[in-house]
């Protein structure tokens, strides 16, 4: 071509050309964010922690700006990062709505990390999950099975029961479909949608039911779970399917005597997966139903005869059929055969294998005892397992077979395992032993011996009703009581620091009986010499000042020296020693040791009478000392009625949250604690509101979110104390202070029907007064549910303590403190609302008091 | 049904985690340090299974990871182990030779496994060969939608 004819210009050589496309490709090209590879390496080739954080943060800012940018082709990309990211433990909750955007698309990758985002990110707390349910219909809908299997998946994985009532019609109408894919898929989904929604379980019951007569093992297992699972929530199900146990049977036969299936083979058994289900779903029927169990006898049988051992998987069968066989009727050869398995279990070389076994016949040794004690040899070698699960497990079963006939050999190991017992076994291990030695003691001595061989194995871990125990057996055998007071001293004179309980006993058994200590005769002496009245006063002087035993400790060991004082015959020693205690720090050892003091000066003529030895204590069951704590706690609880649903609720939300029941005792306030209500948070003049306001602070415990913040309910800056025990003792010595006043104001607030309140006033700081609230019943019925609420003006700062009660019997009264700060030093006025129910109608007063005294203030 | 799934390195770190059940981030990052620190600090002769809450802990450890279940009271713990077992044979198959490598960088290809074997929390399919059929499938379909330059993350 002629260049004049295209007008020709210098400037268009080859250099400016190539820059002149460049800069037009640079502009239209996007950077292509990092591939997912690429991130990987790059996080893992950080050396340290912060390096690591500094990509990722980077990586993070990147996502979050290509996000704001609605990147349709690479979003995919992105949220594959972002999942990895989160999966390293950075929060990652920003890509919740990409999720559902990649969701949406039509490109299959895209629908695949979308649904992979959606079940890593959300959860049914989150709002947006919601929006999935639009999605998750459409692409149930989809031609593609793979499509419609990830939603089923996805739905499966978080279905909330929302999402579960929604599309609920839609998995029921896929388990219909051709294709066997999807139809297994929908079954599984709709299990999970009947545990989170059991009311839904009726629309997918007529699809179920055809799911059994299927070849296809995929459709065939999930439909046994699904049975299986409508059987279990609701027995007119349960009814129903009864009729198909001659199915499962011969299904069950089909894969147990069908040749080899090279697909669904495991180490030469076919299809294990569907034979446990499908024993599963047997013993669900086969429950408490004669003819369903007698059904499967055979096939139960069958199957435990059939069953290679060699490898774990006819190892899981033969247990599934051993919980079957034990869980259903069956005949009695059967059982027998089955607990001939678990003996063989227990045997086995695979620790699993044996734990297993342990665990079932912990199980089943209630119903078949005799069959179990042929192993029982086998269980005691188990006590020496080193793995500690195993050890456990074997402890448990030992203490189930214990009888007359073998106490004294299984209680000979059983003492050996508690001395090398962790310490959390000692103590369940150590009630158990004194348990089983009292229900099945050969003779006194035997019992007596036994149980100090567990004070002195268990060590402090010993539970305090293995004292109280052996201290009750020890005052009823008189015959026994030298020996076992001798044999107590001896375990005295050495070194028994770590051992407080045993301390207890033997000081008490000395003080009781330290006149049979220095005389009686003893058949078996042992090693065991015979103290002197000095000796066994300066091992007493050694605990008394040892800082190592605790006060308890010291109180038996104070009060078992005060004994001997009239069972041996030089006493200033033991006077020396009570009465150093007078001045000791610790109040319970102050007051004895004042207290006993007397017991030599002035009142030394009732000592003899005082101290002399108990009669013998009656036997309480050991049931009885158990239901006694239980008591305790019921009666805590009684206390606390107003406050007790609220109690559970926050209980309920802490362990929803992960928190331990236990932190919640340290933190929650019960009867004896004081409980923070500032009303001066309402935002309100009117009183009236600041009452209405009031319903929901009357319980002391609004539910919080976390644990901190009910820390924080009870460090109320008024009361300035942390330990919310400590604030009532101190709570208490003011109200006693405010008795030794002479005059305190006294007020009416109330009285109507009967009831009458009356305030009575004490000045604490110049600002803040303390009322103390006394509601008395002139009725000649009980009210119950008695319940005082106040308010003040917003000037006002309000606290209430917890009431003595909510019950007020007939001339009986209920108190309750009030603190009230007012720091503008105006006139105090209050607004009650009581309520309370009397002969069964519920009674609600509202009052306004006026006539506080301003004297109060000044 | 089993609750959740977790796989991590000796070294404590997380390599996949599938929950069944709705928890809240905090929660799950909590109950993963405990479990991870309890299975860590078992010693090689102990049984595979454990008591924590009130559920049951079952693990394996393959190579380098550590595959952990929960699974509840009346679940077969046998079962759950082969469970396991059968997903590492399907992670075998799928890779060549699976290592923890494989598993780090194509994470995303060993839950769409792990959905394939399990759907919310129960085995959904029996056979090997089906499970592998339906993960080839899908890779096929998502490359096509593509062409070859999007396979690859």
């Amino acid at each position: 071509m002629n260049a004049s004819e295209h007008g020709f210009n210098p400037a268009f050589n080859m250099a400016t050309i190539k820059q002149v496309i460049n800069e037009a490709v640079e502009r239209v090209r996007m950077p292509t964010p990092m591939r997912l590879r690429d991130l990987i390496r790059q996080i893992r080739a950080a050396r340290t922690a912060a390096e690591e954080r500094s990509v990722v943060n980077k990586e993070c800012a990147y996502i979050r700006s290509t996000f704001r940018e609605e990147d349709v082709v690479w979003r995919c990309r992105n949220i594959a990062k972002l999942l990895y990211i989160h999966m390293l433990g950075y929060p990652a909750h920003f890509g919740q709505l990409e999720c559902l955007k990649l969701i949406a698309s039509q490109r299959f990758t895209d629908k695949r990390i979308g649904y992979l985002g959606a079940m890593l990110l959300l959860d049914e707390r989150q709002d947006v999950h919601l929006l999935i349910t639009n999605c998750l219909k459409n692409d149930l809908n989809s031609p593609t099975q793979f499509v419609v299997g990830l939603a089923l998946c996805t739905l499966g994985a978080i279905a909330s029961p929302e999402m579960a009532r929604d599309l609920a019609g839609e998995v029921e109408r896929l388990m219909k479909s051709p294709n066997a894919y999807i139809r297994k898929k929908a079954a599984l989904c709709a299990y999970r949608i009947i545990k989170r929604v059991p009311e839904l379980m009726e629309i997918f019951l007529p699809a179920t039911r055809s799911m059994l007569s299927e070849k296809n093992h995929g459709v065939l297992i999930t439909g046994v779970t699904l049975i299986t699972e409508m059987c279990e929530h609701s027995p007119d199900t349960l009814n129903h399917f009864k009729k198909i146990v001659p199915n499962l049977v011969r299904i069950l036969k089909n894969l147990i005597l069908a040749g080899y299936s090279p697909e669904h083979d495991v180490s030469g058994v076919s299809d294990p997966f569907l034979q446990v289900k499908i024993l599963k779903l047997l013993r669900v029927l086969g429950k408490n139903d004669i003819d369903a169990s007698e059904a499967m006898n055979d096939i139960l049988a069958q199957v435990a005869t059939n069953t290679e051992t060699s490898k774990n998987v006819g190892n899981t069968i033969l247990y599934e059929t051993v919980l079957s066989i034990m869980d259903i009727k069956s005949e009695g050869g059967l059982r027998v055969l089955a607990v001939n398995i678990l003996g063989r279990f227990l045997i086995n070389n695979d620790k699993n294998i044996r734990y297993v076994a342990l665990n079932t016949l912990l199980r089943t040794v209630h119903v078949d005892t005799s069959a179990v004690q042929r192993h029982r040899s086998t269980i005691l070698e188990c006590l020496k397992d080193p793995d500690v699960s195993i050890r456990r497990r074997a402890m448990e079963l030992s203490f189930a077979l214990i009888n007359t006939q073998n106490i004294r050999t299984m209680m000979k190991e059983l003492l050996v395992f508690l001395e090398r017992a962790d310490p959390e076994f000692k103590a369940q291990c150590s009630s158990n032993i004194v348990l089983a030695a009292e229900r099945y003691s050969p003779n006194k001595k035997w019992h007596l011996d036994t149980l100090l061989k567990v004070l002195v194995a268990a060590g402090n871990y010993v539970r305090d009703d293995v004292i109280t125990c052996t201290i009750q057996l020890i005052s009823e055998t008189t015959s026994q009581q030298g020996y076992i007071t001798l044999q107590l001293w001896k375990f005295l004179a050495e070194d028994t620091m770590d051992k407080q309980p045993l301390i207890q006993v033997a000081t008490w058994a000395i003080g009781e009986y330290g006149d049979m200590l220095l005389t009686t005769e003893i058949e078996d002496a042992h090693d065991v010499k015979r103290p002197a009245e000095d000796d066994v006063i300066d091992v007493y002087h050694r605990l008394l000042w040892s800082p190592q035993n605790s006060t308890i400790t010291k109180q038996y060991t104070l009060m078992s020296l005060t004994k001997l004082s009239t069972r041996f015959s030089s006493i200033t020693k033991i006077q020396q020693i009570v009465s150093t205690f007078s001045s000791s720090l610790h109040i319970e050892l102050q007051q004895r040791g004042v207290e006993f003091s007397q017991l030599f000066g002035k009142y030394g003529n009732l000592r003899p009478a005082l101290l002399e030895r108990m009669p013998p204590m009656e036997m309480t069951r050991s049931s009885d000392a158990q239901t006694n704590g239980d008591s305790d706690l019921n009666d805590m609880k009684l206390d606390d009625s107003p406050q007790h649903h609220i109690n559970n609720e926050s209980n309920a939300l802490l362990d929803l949250l992960g928190g331990d029941g236990s932190d919640m005792d340290i933190i929650k306030p019960n009867s004896t604690t004081t409980s923070s209500q500032p009303v001066s948070n309402s935002n309100n003049q009117d009183l009236l509101d600041l009452l209405g306001g009031l319903d929901t602070l009357s319980s002391p415990m609004p539910p919080a979110d976390t644990g901190i913040g009910l820390i924080l309910e009870n460090n109320n800056p008024v009361t300035n104390n942390v330990n919310s025990n400590s604030n009532f003792l101190t709570g208490d010595f003011l109200n006693t202070n405010s008795v030794n006043e002479v005059d305190v104001p006294t007020i009416t607030a109330f009285d109507r029907d009967g009831l009458k309140i009356m305030f009575a006033l004490e000045k604490i700081e110049s600002n803040s007064i303390s009322i103390n609230v006394t509601a008395s019943n002139h009725t000649l019925s009980n009210m119950t549910d008695f319940l005082f609420q106040a308010a003040v003006p917003k000037t006002f700062q309000l606290q209430m303590l917890s009431p003595s009660g909510t019950v007020i019997s007939p001339n009986g009264v209920v108190t309750q403190v009030l603190r009230v700060v007012n720091p503008s030093k105006s006139a105090l006025r209050m607004r009650l609302r009581i309520s309370y129910s009397l002969d069964g109608n519920i009674v609600q007063e509202q009052t306004e008091v006026n006539n506080f005294p301003t004297e109060v203030w000044d | 049904m089993m609750q959740f799934m977790l796989l991590f390195s000796r070294q404590g770190k997380l390599r996949l985690q599938k929950w069944y059940n709705a928890h809240p981030d905090k929660l799950k990052k909590k109950i993963t340090r405990e479990l991870i620190t309890m299975i860590l600090a078992r010693k090689p002769k102990m049984c595979s299974f454990l008591e924590w809450r009130d559920l049951k802990i079952v693990y394996k450890r393959y190579a380098s990871l550590y595959f952990c279940c929960a699974i509840e009271q009346d679940d077969n713990e046998l079962l759950t182990l082969e469970i396991i077992h059968r997903y590492v044979e399907l992670l075998d198959k799928y890779f060549g030779s699976v290592c923890e490598l494989d598993i780090i960088f194509n994470f995303e290809k060993a839950y769409f496994i792990l959905d394939e074997l399990l759907l919310g929390g129960e085995i959904q399919e029996t056979s090997k060969k089906n499970v592998l059929k339906a993960i080839a499938a899908q890779d096929l379909l998502q490359e096509n939608f593509y062409g070859k330059a999007k396979t690859k993350n």
